[in-house]
This record gives C-alpha cells, structure tokens and sequence, in this order.
C-alpha cells in the first residue's frame, strides 16, 4: 500500500485519516451499545418481575466498595482524557505518565472488584446450590465484615420480602446472575483495555506519538470512557435499588 | 508529506477538569438520592443522573462536541436504535397476556418456596 510517512494513500490529509478512524471506532462503540443494551432490558424485565428479591440482593452489596470503584473508574477516564491532550499538543513525557496513571487507577479497580467478589463467594451469594440470601443473618459470626446493626436490619428486609416473595432465594439469584454478569462483561472490557493501554504506553515511551499523529491514543481513549459509561450505569442499576430504608 | 491544515478541536485541561468534578459531584448526588424514599420516582432520577454524567462524558471526554457532524450523526443513530430496542421490547412485555390469562411476566410469580433457608 502506498504509504506516506503517517498517511496512507486513500486519504487526503491526516486530518482526514483520524476522522474516518474515530468514525469507525464509534460505529464499534454502537455495536458494544447494542450489546450491553440487551443484557440491561433481561435486567430491567427481571427487576420488574421480581423486585423484592432485587431490592434485598442490591442492599447485601458494599456500597462503600462500589462507590470507591467508581471514583476510581471516573479518575481513570480523566486521566486518559489528559493523555490524549498531552498527545495534541506534544507533551512526549506527559502522555506516558498519564496512560502509566490510567493503568494504575485501573488497576485499582480490578483490586477492589477482587475484594468485593471474594465477598460474595464467602457470603453465599453467588448463584448455584449454595446459593442463601439469607446466610450472613443466620450465621453472623461468618461474615464478620458485616456490622452487626447492618445485619439487623437486613434480617428485617429479608422477613419483609420473603412476606412478599415466598420464593426470594431463587429471585435473588436471578439478581446475583445479573451482577456477576454485568460486573464481569464490564469487567472484561477493563482488561482488554489495559492491554491496550500497555500497548499505547509502549509506543508512547518510544516517543511515537506527535501532534501530528496520536490517532491510536485517541482511539483507545474513545474505548475507556466507553467501558467509563457502562459503569456509570451499572453503579445504580445495580447498588443503589432500594437504599432508602 | 502532504499538506494539511491542522484544524482538529483541541479540548483544554480546564475543560476536563470542570467536567471531572462534574461527574464526581454527580455520583456523590446519585447516592444522597438513593437514600432518599421517592417511591417509584428512584430510578427515575438515578437514570436521570446517569444519563447526564454519560452525556457529559460523551461531549467532552470522547469530544463528540467538536466531532464532524457526519460522526455526532452515528452517535445520534446509535442512541436512537437503543431506543427502538428497550421501547419496542418493554412494550411487547407490559401487553402481553398469557395462557392463563394473566399479564406476563410482570406479575409477581407467587409459587411455593423451593428451598426453605437454612
């Protein structure tokens, strides 16, 4: 293929390239919309059916946890935000610390979202044969995380929508499908983003990137804030149900 | 190399840094929300705010503000099939009835517990 220097023969202009690549790159975006768009009606069909059961799985969350995450997940899309402006105006040193930090922060993420799995597992709450909604109510003395007076409380909830739902331990897991497969489809796209801003920082430390050709920083970063947005919802579709009690 | 005129929008630090208080400002809201009994209105508002924090995020982060318009196009088309697809699917749920007569599957499903608690 004919090739100058950064421009490849069928454009005009760089400036025509990168805007035909960050088209492309959206209409990739649409499709990952569509994806994660139907996973989230089964969500909202299911909450519909069964909201008691998704009210009770919401609130045995640690909203501590996910609230730090998304702190965490909004910083990292400033930071690759800043790496693409350090990339325009040619800031060479500044573009891999700012790619080193969102990697960092995304790190932290998958630091956090370990902790609040390994959570679950002990708590009885992922979906399967032991799975128990109930089981830190019952034996308090295993989930020692757990504030005795949160316990009470949730002990209240469970009596109140078992009253409503007789079939709550079967509901909740439909609730506890959604969150481990929303988290980890999310989750996912978190790692393929890593790799790819190892693979940005890689090139940036050679000293690639120039205002004049930054394309793949921008292009990677129109994919992070994408998984960004994703989480934006998934925080209160999935911890913020029912707190109000 | 060719000649180019380099008009690319360059979106300045102070920019991104009134739209990341922004967003932190706003989870910070979404939670005080949560916290507060609005009856069926809850979702209504934590959509709300997740709709504005991703719109802020879309403008300015993914710079869809200074985007050509043939790009701000795919965007529009993109949000608008979601559209289609949650609307004409919830639809097709809230008016179908079933074999027994009953609205289904929004109706709580009230069978006897399969697995007592132990």
């Amino acid at each position: 293929m004919h090739r100058t220097e950064g421009l490849y023969g069928q454009f005009r202009t760089l400036e025509q390239q990168k805007e035909s690549a960050t088209l492309g790159m959206w209409i990739f975006l649409i499709t990952e919309v569509m994806f994660f768009g139907g996973i989230m009606l089964t969500y909202t069909i299911n909450r519909h059916t069964y909201f008691h059961a998704f009210a009770m799985g919401s609130n045995t969350l640690d909203l501590r946890l996910g609230g730090f995450n998304t702190v965490v997940l909004l910083a990292s899309s400033f930071t690759m935000a800043m790496a693409v402006w350090s990339s325009q105006v040619g800031k060479k040193h500044l573009i891999s610390v700012c790619l080193a930090l969102t990697i960092l922060l995304g790190f932290v993420f998958f630091g956090v979202k370990y902790i609040e799995y390994a959570q679950k597992f002990h708590h009885h709450l992922v979906p399967g044969r032991n799975f128990n909604i109930a089981y830190c109510v019952n034996n308090p003395g295993s989930c020692e995380d757990i504030k005795p007076e949160d316990l009470a409380v949730e002990r209240d909830e469970i009596a109140e929508a078992v009253a409503a739902d007789p079939d709550l331990n079967s509901h909740a897991q439909l609730y506890y499908s959604a969150y481990f497969g929303m988290t980890g489809l999310h989750a996912l796209h978190m790692v393929i983003g890593a790799g790819l801003l190892f693979w940005l920082l890689k090139h940036s430390l050679a000293g690639q990137f120039t205002p004049q050709w930054n394309t793949p920083v921008d292009v990677v970063g129109l994919y992070w804030h994408f998984v960004d947005i994703v989480w934006i919802y998934l925080f209160p579709l999935l911890y913020l149900i029912d707190r109000h009690k | 190399m060719a000649q180019h005129e380099h008009t690319e929008h360059i979106v300045k630090p102070g920019t991104y840094m009134v739209i990341i208080s922004s967003l932190l400002i706003l989870t910070g809201l979404t939670v005080y929300a949560a916290y507060i009994n609005l009856g069926k209105y809850n979702i209504v508002v934590a959509l709300a705010i997740a709709t504005l924090k991703a719109t802020l995020v879309v403008l300015f982060f993914m710079h869809a503000k200074f985007s050509p318009r043939r790009t701000q196009l795919v965007i529009v088309a993109g949000i608008f099939w979601l559209a289609l697809l949650l609307f004409m699917t919830l639809s097709d749920y809230v008016s179908r009835v079933d074999y027994r007569g009953v609205h289904s599957p929004f109706t709580q499903v009230t069978r006897p517990a399969i697995r007592q608690f132990s």
